[in-house]
């Protein structure tokens, strides 16, 4: 009887293992439809701006708006002033440099290089009015433009190389009386067009989600929940929630897909048991510049080339320039796979003047820190951008060149296309020294993807980085992934072992069938 | 004189059929997660692997238990006595048709080389398996902070004991399922285990010498 009941025990606690493996674990289902819900109410406007007096009027100047935003909204022009989309900079820690007051405004990137001496045509997007102009002050809020973020009309445009004052078309008056919580519209006007075109900088952000359908990105969805920028980058006192790596150094102010979904919001637990190592962006980013290409190189030594004395321009068939005369030569990309990196959340970043030690190796324009040892890190999806830009050889610093000027002669290389013009007057305008000379040299920028988040089913198979060949982390070498990786000494051996135990039965058991059937004759 | 007699009780049986289908399944879902074949799909066959790692626990344990109330361990204990006469007859008797050098007896079931061999699973093979499957299922917890005293940098030295773990296991099954067949004839050990009937050479003298033998030992 005993061991029946031994059998039976065994079978029942089988029974309950396997149950608690295999139930769904409540805590980890994370309610996908709350969160549906919650995100897809349209909030009212608290205000009809057009029944205000103060806006029912003709405005002489965009600042007149600005004046008129302040007379109720006393204050916000001054958070609004402590902001990076004003003051284009953050003072922010970087390893082996302390801290640094770093941002747009004294960045050097891989695409149209530096601002500064450019504003006329940089400014575009600056959250402000005449940034580049002699009597412009930081500190003077009647510059803010208010408008660019909070317009609710679609009418309100910034005017092209105007230096971020907006297009004489627009009735001011109109976009006033129209002001509300900023849209995709709003935000997309500067960040889709990053870099000098649709999609050229970041890969993940661009115009097609002015108006995505669920493929391009499920939050944002039309026919989703129809998500907007700020549902996301929260913002408290017009401080925006959120980093972008190209001009942020550190782990501070992030945003986490973690904050609505948790960190374990699959009901798998071996999942979320990735979610310590691994991004969500990595599984649920499976490829980004879904919609239109994102330029993937930039090679600045091959601008310059006229016909007949005037610029010109290569396109490809689907109309991304593959050389611009002002510009060099490009290569784009579409429906890319992204390059993968461990990274913790901070950054370090080329700064003006900063000698390049190492020539022979393409300058790191930021580097992402982060390792498998790192608790902080996770494997993240970046898009590599790699340039071939000017540098100064004999001084050995990245060339920040006037590139943009109204009329010719002012050493703008977009009017005179004369290089070491261009560098002379650029340099002097960031305070650089200048040897004359103009060479080029590799860079390289990373920049961690973060939207066109894939519907749930297109999310990564274990296999696409589980994998003995073709793995998407085959260049993240510093630890063992199952599948991923092998000990060749152990294979051999193992293999080896089987192969001589197999190969020893067959033989032993061909001797015996032989053996036996001498001794059945020998009996005979 | 031959006779038919009960030698692998219920739960031995059960036991053994068990632990034959539990590894063949975890090696089978276990070389799927290493990358070398395509069958379950990948997330599938990791999860079955689990399931069926802790559905193996659960049977050590009672096995185990087994062991030790019914003294069926000392079956285990090794020997050097007739371990050179089996040798001698895996590499020359067989083939002469040499009668086995040891007797199996309901007391006694495993030859020399049965018991070191088992022995050795019993104590390093399964053991280090066991461990080093539990720390692949845990290790990433000890990096969050949930278990500071075993910091586990890297999965690499474990998964690698685990995959010559599965390889000698491969290996036995295969020696196993050979030398099964050198029974009285080629089916009777197999037919054994299915039945726990095995008929064996009865020579009760002897039993009881062996009975004398064992109780003057324990005493």
């Amino acid at each position: 009887m005993g061991k029946y009941f031994l059998i039976v025990a065994f079978l029942g606690i089988e029974a309950a293992v396997l149950f608690n493996i295999l139930a769904p674990n409540p805590e980890n289902a994370n309610n996908l439809d709350a969160l549906k819900a919650k995100y897809s109410k349209v909030a009212k406007k608290p205000a009809d701006h057009s029944k205000f007096v103060e806006l029912n009027k003709h405005f002489e100047s965009p600042s007149d708006v600005t004046r008129a935003c302040i007379s109720c909204h006393n204050e916000r022009d001054k958070q609004i002033m402590a902001t990076n989309h004003w003051t284009w900079q953050k003072t922010e820690y970087m390893q082996g440099k302390g801290i640094v007051n770093y941002g747009k405004i004294n960045a050097i990137n891989n695409f149209c290089i530096a601002a500064k001496g450019n504003e006329g045509s940089c400014a575009k997007c600056h959250a402000g009015f005449g940034m580049g102009e002699p009597g412009f002050a930081f500190s003077d809020s009647t510059r803010v433009d208010c408008i660019i973020c909070h317009d609710n009309s679609e009418t309100y445009m910034k005017g092209q190389d105007m230096d971020g004052y907006p297009d004489p078309k627009v009735d001011l008056a109109k976009v006033a009386q129209s002001v509300g919580k900023p849209k995709r519209s709003n935000c997309g006007v500067c960040h889709f067009y990053g870099g000098g075109g649709n999609n050229v900088k970041h890969g993940d952000l661009e115009e097609a989600m002015f108006e995505p359908n669920k493929e391009l990105d499920v939050h944002m969805a039309v026919e989703n929940v129809n998500m907007q920028c700020v549902d996301c980058h929260k913002t408290m006192d017009h401080k925006i929630k959120g980093n972008l790596y190209s001009v942020s150094s550190m782990d501070l102010n992030r945003l986490s897909c973690e904050e609505c979904h948790s960190a374990t919001p699959h009901k798998e637990d071996i999942i979320n048991e990735h979610t310590l190592k691994v991004a969500c962006q990595t599984c649920h980013i499976p490829t980004y510049a879904k919609a239109n290409a994102t330029k993937l190189e930039w090679d600045w030594s091959t601008a310059g080339k006229l016909n007949n004395g005037e610029p010109f321009e290569i396109d490809d068939k689907d109309g991304n320039h593959t050389y611009l005369s002002i510009k060099g030569s490009f290569k784009w990309g579409k429906n890319l796979e992204p390059d993968y990196v461990w990274f913790n959340g901070t950054a370090n970043h080329y700064l003006m003047g900063e000698v390049i030690a190492d020539t022979t190796h393409p300058v790191q324009i930021n580097t992402l820190y982060g390792s498998y040892d790192d608790v902080n890190s996770k494997i993240t999806p970046v898009k590599i951008h790699r340039g071939n830009q000017p540098y100064d050889p004999v001084n050995r610093i990245l060339i920040t060149p006037k590139l943009y000027s109204d009329k010719k002669g002012d050493g703008a290389f977009w009017q005179d296309f004369d290089w070491q013009k261009s560098a002379e007057v650029g340099m002097q305008d960031n305070g650089l020294p200048f040897s004359g000379k103009v060479g080029f040299i590799k860079t390289i920028a990373y920049w961690p993807i973060n939207h066109m988040v894939a519907p749930k089913e297109e999310s990564l198979a274990c296999t696409e980085c589980h994998s003995q060949s073709n793995s998407r982390l085959a260049n993240l070498g510093d630890f063992y992934m199952p599948a991923r990786d092998r000990s060749s000494f152990i294979e051999t051996l193992g293999i080896t072992f089987i192969a001589i135990v197999f190969g020893g039965s067959l033989i032993h058991g061909g001797a015996r069938i032989i053996s036996k059937s001498k001794n059945n004759k020998k009996e005979e | 004189m031959k006779k038919q007699v009960y030698i692998y009780k219920g739960f031995e049986r059960f036991w053994h059929w068990s632990q034959a289908i539990l590894i063949l399944f975890l090696a089978f879902t276990g070389f799927e997660v290493h990358g070398s074949y395509k069958f379950f799909g990948y997330e599938n066959a990791a999860v079955y692997h689990q399931i069926a790692a802790y559905s193996y626990i659960v049977l050590i344990i009672f096995t185990i238990f087994w062991h030790f109330t019914t003294g069926e361990w000392k079956q285990y204990i090794p020997t050097v006595k007739n371990m050179k006469a089996q040798i001698n007859y895996y590499l020359l008797g067989i083939f002469k048709n040499a009668p086995h050098p040891t007797k199996k007896t309901v007391l006694s079931k495993l030859n020399p080389l049965q018991k070191l061999t088992y022995l050795g699973l019993k104590l390093l093979v399964i053991p280090v398996m066991v461990t080093t499957g539990l720390l692949y299922i845990f290790y990433r917890y000890p990096q969050s902070h949930r278990i500071e005293t075993i910091n586990i940098d890297s999965l690499q030295a474990i998964a690698f004991l685990h995959t010559l773990g599965a390889y000698l296991l491969i290996a036995f099954i295969i020696m196993h399922l050979y030398l099964i067949t050198t029974g009285t004839t080629v089916t009777s050990n197999l037919k054994a285990m299915l039945t726990g009937y095995e008929e064996i050479e009865q020579d009760e003298e002897k039993d009881k010498e062996f009975i004398k033998e064992e109780i003057n030992q324990n005493n």
